[in-house]
């Protein structure tokens, strides 16, 4: 782990992992309503690095074309809610949410707006649930479908330089009988950290009940 | 005549799912479709319906929006706001504007309670 705790400490770090594990909870319930089949979910894994390092992690997994796709999320603290998974398993992912409802030839007819409305059940029911948990808004923008390689993807803004410092989280999604893997991950942008930092130690507050003792 | 339901999504797929719960609870209703909160309302300047269920997040005006403006021109249609932006400041403004809030991904089980509320409002008093 890329020593997180620079701008996390022990128990933030804790707290932002607990957030994020009830989040994409919620997030992989919703997948597993839409296809019918468990999703077996990894520990969440957070990183502070920059947005080139985080593509070179995904490549170094994901070495083949991926899709993306992506929703930018803003309020008290913004970034890019991402869901990731190879090129390959596209199709099989389209099937799997319509299954039974459209013949395999409509569901390769209309696989990009299949996955874009996938996606934003997904990370939309993700993003609502740490808001809900941190009380306070997130607006959230309409999904967009991306192919590609990783470097090329998480470039998101052409504003951004690629040495940027983002927190970057990110959770492994399988569902097993269908051979579908795929990432659920989220890019935050540093200067918005400090504040998601604040938030989550009002969190760590009201759960604890008392006061957090200063970092 | 029959009980018509509008669903208002940008998603193709979103459709199919909404209409699919829909005929599965009420296989007489009539379903109709739109993929805007503008087509929607040019479709109910031509034609009434009895229900509508309106996604949250699209392009255009947005479903909280949509709901609140048909809300001012009809108080007692039953809408619902369908939508996985499960926030409590969502939910809240759905209420506010008299809608319904159903949470995506769409289900017969997460439909029922409100297609059977809307079904016990529109039965003819006898």
């Amino acid at each position: 782990m890329n020593a997180p705790s620079v701008v996390l400490d022990d128990l933030e770090r804790d707290a932002m992992t607990e957030l994020v594990n009830i989040g994409v909870s919620r997030a992989a319930a919703s997948l597993r309503t839409m296809v019918g089949q468990q999703v077996m979910l990894s520990v969440p894994s957070l990183e502070v690095v920059s947005r080139a390092t985080a593509a070179v992690l995904v490549r170094e997994r994901e070495p083949d074309s991926l899709v993306v796709v992506r929703q930018d999320f803003t309020g008290a603290f913004y970034g890019q809610a991402l869901l990731i998974f190879p090129e390959t398993n596209s199709l099989e992912l389209v099937r799997a949410v319509t299954g039974g409802l459209l013949s395999a030839d409509e569901a390769a007819g209309m696989e990009d707006e299949a996955l874009a409305e996938t996606a934003n059940v997904v990370l939309s029911n993700c993003l609502a649930t740490l808001a809900n948990m941190l009380e306070r808004p997130l607006e959230m923008s309409l999904p967009q479908v991306m192919r590609g390689e990783a470097a090329r993807l998480f470039d998101v803004s052409p504003s951004l330089a690629a040495d940027a410092v983002v927190l970057f989280l990110y959770i492994n999604f399988a569902i097993d009988d269908r051979n579908i893997r795929g990432y659920i991950a989220m890019l935050l942008d540093l200067p918005s950290l400090e504040a998601l930092r604040s938030l989550i130690r009002s969190f760590i507050s009201r759960i604890v009940g008392e006061g957090v003792p200063p970092p | 005549m029959a009980t018509s339901i509008l669903i208002v999504d940008d998603s193709k797929l979103a459709r199919i799912v909404v209409g699919k719960a829909v005929a599965a609870i009420h296989p007489d209703w009539e379903r109709i479709e739109a993929s805007s909160a503008a087509e929607a309302l040019e479709l109910l300047a031509s034609r009434d319906v009895n229900v509508v269920i309106v996604d949250y997040n699209m392009p255009g005006q947005n479903g909280l929006e949509f709901a609140e403006e048909l809300r001012r021109r009809r108080p007692e249609l039953p809408i619902a706001v369908a939508t996985a932006n499960v926030q409590d400041e969502v939910i809240a403004r759905a209420r506010a504007a008299n809608a319904a809030f159903v949470p995506k991904p769409i289900s017969e089980a997460t439909l029922r309670p409100f297609l059977e509320g809307v079904s016990l409002k529109l039965r003819p008093a006898s």
